[in-house]
Parts: C-alpha cells; sequence; structure tokens
C-alpha cells in the first residue's frame, strides 16, 4: 500500500488548480497537483476570448469599476448568483489580471490615437485616451455594460496557463501528471484526500492531505456534441457525489454558446460577436436585431442560444446533413483584424472547415458549453457538509454564475477563485481541525475499494459495454436536457438514464484486459460515474419548474421568485439508489446588494419574491443616502470584510488614482 | 470526392507495460465520414474495432498541443489533419524522442517540464508587483510581439523533426530556444544576455543546432523558428566573445 501524506491536495492542473497550488505555496504549505494531462494542456487554454476585469483602460470602459462588474454578472446569473461570493470577485479581479501581467501575460495593449471598429455593423472610429496608452485594453463581450473583456490576441486563456504553469515550475510546486483522483478519502464528514490511479503505470496511490481541492473543471462531456475537451467529464463532481456527504449545486445550470462550428462542435469565440461580428440566418438575413432591438447579437449568450434555436425553429435554418445552423458572419471585421486578433478562429475554420472566414461565412449553432452547477461551497471554496473537501473554478457552485455565466468572466473566475481559495485553505491548515487523524486500515479499505472495483470490471463475466451505455447517456442528454426542456422530455431523460445506471453497475471491459495504460478501463469507470452525474442534471431540470437563465422551461416560461429563488442541492447518499437526494437552499433578498428585476430581455414574466419590494425599498434609501459609491457599497453589504486581508485594498484606475 | 472511401490506418503499435509485446504495425479499416479528421478516426478505431488503442486528445481543435504523432512520417497534430487530404493508405506512429507511453501516446510533459526547469521559463524579477495599482504599461506593438513567440504548444513537433537531437539527446530544441527568445524579448524578465548565455551558450543550446530547420517545416503554429534562432545565436556568439 503506497499512502503520499501532504498539506494539501490539489486535483486538476488548469488555471484554477494551478492558482491554488501557488497560493499555498506562497503561505509556505507543501502542496501536490494530480493532473491528467500536463497542465499546459488543460481546457483553460481553449478560453481563446478574454478575461473580465474593471479596469477602464479603454475608451468604450471608461467609467468602468467593481459596481458596474457586479451588475452585470448578476443580472447575467439571472439572480440566480450569489451576491456576496460575486462581490469578491469583482474587486478581486483587476488584481488578478494585474499579478498576471507581472508574471508575464502579454495582455493586449491600448495604443493611444484614433482606431476603427465595428459597432452594431457599422464602421465607427475611437479615439482611445493619451494617458492610457500602454496599459491593458479590453474589447466588447455580451451581457456587459462596459468594454470590459481583456485579451491577449487571439489567445489569452494559453498565455495565462502557461504563464501560471511556469509560475508553478517556479515555486517548485509537485505536479504529478497523468494521475486520476478514483476516490476521495473521507471519514466522519472530514475529507483527507484521494485514492489515484497512475494512468500509464496503473498503479493506486493514497494522496493524504490536511485539505483537499477539486478544480477538475466542467462536465460538457455528458453531452455527444459540446465546445468542451476531452477530459472535461464531471468527474470531480463523481468524486464528490459518490462521497454520499458532499453535494453538488445547481447542476441544472448549463450554459450553451451560441457559435460552435458545426458538426464537430469546437469554439469560436464570443470574441467574433465582440467584435462586431453578426449572426445570419439562410437568407444571409441579420435576425437578431428583430428579437433583441437593444444587445443584438451581444444579448446574455443563454438568451442569444434560445433566439437562434427559435429562429431555426420558424424554419430559417440552413439545411445540412448534420442538421440545421446559422451563419456567423465575421467578413465585415476585415482580414488585417481576423488574422491578428481572431487569428484562432481563423485557423479553426481552415483546419475543421476548410474555409476563409475573411471571405465566407462560418456555419454555427449553440452547444453545450459551460457548466455553472458543480460542487457545492461556501464562499471560502469548502463544501459545507463535507469538512476539508474545497472545490474552485468550473468544477465549483461557490457560486459566482447562478444560472447563466457571462462571456470572459470563467477565466476570470478559475482564477480569482484559485487566488482567494488558496487563503482560506491555508487559513484552515492553520486549525486544529485540519489535523489529519485518519488511520491507515482506514486509508487501506479506500484502496483495496477500488482496486476490487477495477478487477472487477476487467475480469467480470459478459456483462455491459461501457461504449455503448456512454453513447446512449450522452443521446439522452443532446436530445432532452438541452437548450429548451419540458416535462415530458425531462422525465424520458431521468428514467432513461436510471436504467443506464442500473447497466452500468455490470460492465465489463472486454478485450483489453491491462490494469496499466487502458483507454477501455479508463471509459468503463468514467462512464459509471458519468451517468449519476448526468441524472443530477436532468433529474434537477426536472423539478425545476421555472425559468431561469440557461434553464428555460418552455412548460414553465416564467422566471418565479416566489417559489425558486433557491439553489438545487443534490447528493447521493446510497450508492445503491438511483436518484440523487435533492433539497434547496434559499437565496436571502434581504441580503442582497441587487434585489432581482428585470434582466431587460424578452418580455417580463417574473413572478416576484414576496421580499423583493422590501429590500428593493430599503436598497433605495441606503443609496440615496451615501453619494461615495465605497460608502454605498458597504452600507449595502459586508461581503467585503470577508476577503484574506491582503486582497481587501482597493483597485487604483486612471479616474480613481492613488496618492502616489 | 473523398467520401465513402476506405481508409487503411497502419498505425504503429507496441505497449510497454505488457511482458512480451512487441513493437508491429496493425492495419485498420474503416469508412471514411465527410469532415473526418484523425481525432474521429481514431476513436472510432477505439470504440468500434479496438479499445486498446492508446493515444492522446485533449481539446481537439489543434490548441492544446496533446495529439502529435508522426503522420505518414511527418510530425503534426492529429486533430486538424483531415483524412480527406491524405491517401487511403496512412501510417501513425508515435512521436520519437519521448517515453512511450502506449502505441500513439508519449509523455511529452515530463520532457517539457524537464525543459523549463532547465531554462528556467518564468520571468526573473526583483519586484514584488503590487496588484492593487495600476499595471506597468507597456508598448502594444512589444506585446504582440512577446504573443507571437508565446504561442508556441509544446506539442513536440519540432522536437521530432530535429536533426540535431537525434545525436545529442541533451539538446534543448527549438521549443526551448524559441522560449529563450520570448523571455528575452520580455522586458518584465530581468535577466541579461550573460545569464542566457549560461543556459544556452553551448552545444546543447544554441550552438548545438546544425541549422536543418525541420523545427520550422513542422511546427503546427508556424513559429518563426528559423530567425528566432538565428538572431539568438548571433546575440549570443556576442556575449561568448
Amino acid at each position: 500500500m503506497k499512502i503520499t501524506y501532504t498539506d494539501v491536495l490539489v486535483i486538476g492542473g488548469g488555471l484554477a488548480g494551478l492558482r491554488t497550488a501557488v497560493g499555498v505555496r506562497e503561505r509556505g504549505l507543501d502542496c501536490i497537483v494530480l493532473t491528467l494531462v500536463p497542465p499546459k494542456r488543460s481546457h483553460s487554454a481553449a478560453a481563446q476570448g478574454g478575461m473580465q476585469a474593471s479596469l477602464a483602460n479603454a475608451i468604450m470602459g471608461e467609467g468602468d469599476n467593481e459596481d458596474i462588474h457586479f451588475e452585470d454578472t448578476i443580472k447575467g446569473s439571472d439572480w440566480g448568483a450569489d451576491q456576496e461570493v460575486v462581490r469578491l470577485f469583482v474587486h478581486t479581479a483587476p488584481k488578478a489580471i494585474r499579478e498576471l501581467a507581472a508574471w508575464g501575460v502579454p495582455w493586449s495593449r491600448v495604443k493611444a490615437g484614433a482606431h476603427q471598429a465595428i459597432i452594431n455593423a457599422q464602421k465607427v472610429t475611437l479615439t482611445e485616451r493619451a494617458e492610457a496608452h500602454g496599459l491593458i485594453t479590453a474589447r466588447d463581450f455580451g451581457g456587459t455594460k462596459k468594454w470590459r473583456t481583456c485579451f491577449t490576441s487571439d489567445g489569452t486563456g494559453h498565455s495565462m496557463l502557461y504563464a501560471m504553469d511556469n509560475k508553478a515550475h517556479e515555486r517548485g510546486i509537485e505536479i504529478r501528471e497523468r494521475r486520476e483522483a478514483m476516490a476521495l478519502i473521507h471519514e466522519n464528514g472530514r475529507c483527507y484526500g484521494a485514492v489515484s490511479r497512475n494512468l500509464m503505470s496503473g498503479e493506486l496511490t493514497a494522496y493524504i492531505a490536511k485539505a483537499t481541492c477539486i478544480a477538475t473543471g466542467g462536465y460538457g462531456r455528458l453531452w455527444s456534441v459540446t465546445t468542451n475537451a476531452t477530459i472535461c467529464q464531471g468527474i470531480g463532481h463523481a468524486l464528490a457525489l459518490e462521497t454520499g456527504v458532499a453535494e453538488l449545486g445547481n447542476m441544472e445550470a448549463v450554459q450553451f454558446h451560441p457559435t460552435a462550428i458545426v458538426p464537430v462542435g469546437i469554439l469560436t469565440t464570443e470574441g467574433c460577436r465582440g467584435d462586431g461580428g453578426v449572426l445570419r440566418d439562410v437568407d444571409g438575413y441579420r435576425f437578431m436585431p428583430d428579437y433583441e432591438p437593444e444587445k443584438k447579437e451581444l444579448a446574455s449568450r443563454d438568451v442569444v442560444s434560445r433566439r437562434m434555436t427559435e429562429h431555426i425553429r420558424k424554419g430559417k435554418g440552413v439545411k445540412s446533413r448534420y442538421g440545421d445552423h446559422l451563419w456567423l458572419d465575421i467578413t465585415l471585421l476585415g482580414r488585417a483584424h481576423i488574422e491578428k486578433n481572431l487569428r484562432e478562429v481563423k485557423e479553426i475554420c481552415e483546419s475543421f472547415l476548410g474555409i476563409d472566414p475573411a471571405k465566407e461565412w462560418i456555419p454555427v449553432r449553440p452547444t453545450q458549453h459551460y457548466s455553472m452547477g458543480g460542487i457545492k461551497t461556501d464562499y471560502r471554496g469548502e463544501s459545507p457538509t463535507l469538512r476539508g473537501l474545497f472545490s474552485c473554478g468550473e468544477a465549483a457552485c461557490w457560486d459566482m454564475h447562478g444560472f447563466n455565466r457571462l462571456g470572459g468572466n470563467s477565466v476570470a473566475e478559475t482564477v480569482v477563485s484559485g487566488m482567494l481559495v488558496a487563503e482560506y485553505i491555508a487559513d484552515f491548515c492553520q486549525t486544529p481541525q485540519s489535523h489529519i487523524d485518519i488511520s491507515t486500515a482506514t486509508i487501506e479499505r479506500f484502496i483495496n475499494a477500488e482496486q476490487a472495483k477495477l478487477e472487477a470490471l476487467i475480469h467480470g463475466g459478459s456483462g455491459e459495454d461501457s461504449f455503448v451505455l456512454r453513447e446512449a447517456m450522452e443521446q439522452i442528454m443532446m436530445d432532452k436536457v438541452g437548450i429548451f426542456r419540458n416535462a415530458k422530455e425531462l422525465q424520458e431523460a431521468v428514467e432513461q438514464l436510471q436504467e443506464l445506471l442500473r447497466r452500468s453497475r455490470n460492465i465489463t471491459v472486454y478485450r483489453s484486459k491491462s490494469l496499466a495504460a487502458n483507454p477501455a478501463l479508463v471509459n468503463a469507470y468514467r462512464t459509471q460515474k458519468m451517468i449519476k452525474v448526468a441524472l443530477t442534471v436532468a433529474y434537477g431540470a426536472l423539478l425545476r419548474t421555472e425559468s431561469r437563465g440557461a434553464h428555460a422551461r418552455e412548460d414553465y416560461p416564467e422566471r418565479n421568485d416566489h417559489d425558486w429563488l433557491v439553489r438545487t442541492l443534490s447528493s447521493w447518499s446510497d450508492p445503491e439508489q438511483s436518484l440523487p437526494d435533492v433539497r434547496y437552499e434559499p437565496l436571502d433578498v434581504m441580503r442582497m446588494e441587487l434585489p432581482p428585476g428585470w434582466r431587460g430581455y424578452g418580455k417580463d414574466l417574473t413572478i416576484h419574491h414576496p421580499d423583493t419590494p422590501t429590500r428593493a425599498a430599503e436598497v433605495e434609501a441606503i443609496k440615496a443616502a451615501h453619494s461615495d459609491r465605497f460608502a454605498r457599497q458597504k452600507a449595502l453589504s459586508a461581503a467585503l470584510e470577508k476577503l484574506p486581508k491582503k486582497y481587501q485594498g482597493r483597485n487604483e484606475r486612471l479616474s480613481e488614482r492613488f496618492e502616489s | 470526392m473523398s467520401e465513402g472511401r476506405t481508409l487503411h490506418v497502419h498505425i504503429l503499435r507496441f505497449d510497454p507495460h505488457l511482458k512480451d509485446d512487441k513493437p508491429r504495425i496493425e492495419t485498420f479499416e474503416l469508412r471514411e465520414a465527410p469532415g473526418m479528421t484523425l481525432y474521429i478516426a481514431l476513436n472510432d478505431i477505439r470504440k468500434y474495432l479496438d479499445n486498446s488503442l492508446k493515444f492522446d486528445f485533449v481539446c481537439r481543435a489543434g490548441i492544446c498541443g496533446s495529439c502529435a504523432m508522426l503522420i505518414n512520417g511527418r510530425p503534426g497534430l492529429a486533430c486538424r489533419t483531415l483524412t480527406s487530404k491524405l491517401d487511403a493508405h496512412i501510417s501513425l506512429a508515435p512521436l520519437p524522442v519521448f517515453e512511450l507511453i502506449g502505441d500513439l501516446s508519449v509523455h511529452t510533459g515530463n520532457w517539457m517540464r524537464g525543459m523549463s526547469e532547465r531554462l528556467e521559463t518564468w520571468i526573473h524579477t526583483q519586484k514584488a508587483p503590487d496588484i492593487d495599482r495600476m499595471e506597468e504599461r507597456m508598448e502594444p506593438e512589444l506585446a504582440e510581439a512577446i504573443y507571437e513567440l508565446d504561442r508556441c504548444i509544446e506539442c513536440g513537433c519540432c522536437i521530432a523533426g530535429c536533426g540535431t537531437i537525434q545525436m545529442r539527446e541533451s539538446f534543448v530544441g527549438a521549443v526551448g530556444l524559441n522560449k529563450i527568445a520570448r523571455y528575452r524579448l520580455d522586458p518584465r524578465d530581468e535577466r541579461s544576455d550573460a545569464q542566457l548565455y549560461q543556459l544556452i551558450g553551448d552545444e546543447d543550446g544554441v550552438f548545438g543546432c546544425m541549422s536543418l530547420l525541420g523545427c520550422a517545416d513542422v511546427c503546427p503554429k508556424e513559429l518563426p523558428l528559423q530567425s528566432q534562432i538565428a538572431y539568438l545565436r548571433r546575440k549570443m556568439v556576442q556575449i561568448g566573445k
């Protein structure tokens, strides 16, 4: 039996996991990162478009600040987000981007003087301020009042991830590649680490730690077509779920990105539309202004995806052998712009479609993209039900995005949550509660259980083929748990997934019998886990009889704050059960800085919460009493006091200069 | 049209973890589909023909660099290789130089990490940033120039295509030299040319390159490796004088 002890075990080597590791290391703790792939290959690298932070350097970002970023994010979430968490986030995002600038990210910069831009399909001239020259610039993204999305030409996520991994190298952080966490080790409501499998040799090792942090990204691969990388399979969520103790939050909250290419589902960045690209239908007609006259193509992602689907249902899609699609037209941006700021898009179009996007339109349709749901944590990133288990980034639901995430807020969240959760983990590790008091006998039991499961898969009789079950699951999610949802289809999805779950308990790995590197074995045990996670999504969606953000119920089109201003919490207390346990946690209107209102899209169908008028009146009174925005914010919410001290300082801007 | 062809995929297979396994070529036949890439073809083979076939894909969009392999003898990214651009007979082999995990899967990660630690591919500075304050300014053109070199995805194609490394295993390769060029250009990194000389001023570094430039031919990101290596060599010669 092999046991390795450390202070902090991080599962996942993307931006969130690496930033957590760097943070706890700086606090003097030992840390091991387990990762399926070399960290620089993580899905964080795929974030082409940018990172939101209210620097207010670019002329179209002038006047931006944390408060505006806060409002955009809450509205974007359809009031499903935790407002305290969002407040911590918007305050820390400028610090995160400035730290990354110091660590080597070559952020695109403001160039003083006039330049051309495309806004609402019109050429306009913008004049950047001389005083902003050389500071980090920003582009437009959907659902934001200001141009706030900072970027590195066409490779934001890539350059962020490389800078972060290099920083981890500098700090000597132990990164163990091609290691998969198989199960969390826990006892009496306390998490002590994980059993890990070496994907090359097959060896099982127990990593025992004071704190364990899951940063494994989203669960997009539950769907057959997704923009997500092949490793975004929700395995971190399954690990938490299989403890029977930890809970998952809002798993039904799933975002579909408007512009993935057809058929393979590779993303073309929101930067295409942010920079002035438009959507067209089978007739070449620009249809979005008809649906959303104000924000048009730059409405929130969930809104654009629904409008596109509606338009296709009206028969305005372009027929293809892979189903109907629409067109993304970026030809009006010009070749020079495309080859510099959207080069990744150009490469994707050339390699996967054989087209030149400077001359031809790109076939796109809404495709699964982001998991707002995740491992339920408090604002410190810790599971309220399983002590010592932390989570951050897309894997977590702390809950920053509610029912819809804004473009540019995900890479921002990875780094910010890593910064903050690292501090809270380090604080936890200084308390007596963090001591490791688990016996080696218990650890051995966990390792043996995993070994037994693997051997049963390899040596079992004539059971089910995991590839068949996986494909069936992906298809159910695709057909019945998509952009528009209804009770009938969701009920069918839940029943069919339950049947798949039963069958998955009897999987056999045929032909390929190695316990070392063995893709068939990996597929087998991950499929067992993924079906459970899929059930939390489908069942949560069935139970939530309202429409909120990306969760759009055709049979319940109104957002119902009266009954559903709550967070769905799923757990799996008995391994033999075929449905998750579900309970709900209310969001407290009386503590909101921004009481529930209308997002400004389509018709306002909201059924309001009884507390909303009361809180709205309170907030108005507080606002009227304070002209200074900092004093006003403090009077509205004490959230910022929860920040680690080192991050409590104000953020300097051109319009809010510090005394030198 | 290539639609509907039968593809014959010849794969060099070997599993070092299996006792008695021997390297061999195995051929898989499958029906070509429209828009098929090697990512789709290999997954079809694994799903329908041989579930033990080992290969690596992560982003499957040409961004992450996981899936480099020898495609008809030439290093390239499998995910963005359309089968329609290849002959019906396709030969696939793992990248040379890197440790073999099995079949087409190689351990580029530990090689790249070793290179990174050796060349210290991070910003070296004495300054601790005050992240509450406005960031340091940088000329927009300089930021773009740094990003041009920062675009490397560490796929390993340049290493697989390198003549020097066949004879000198400790050579840092184009990937390593490009990193040094990138940090040399970056004013945030305070290392002097004399310090960089300590890292690459020998035969394992910039003076080992025989200028065969296989690296530049096969780089899927079309990085300016030729000009960067030549420029770096001139700068290092000045230090070595």
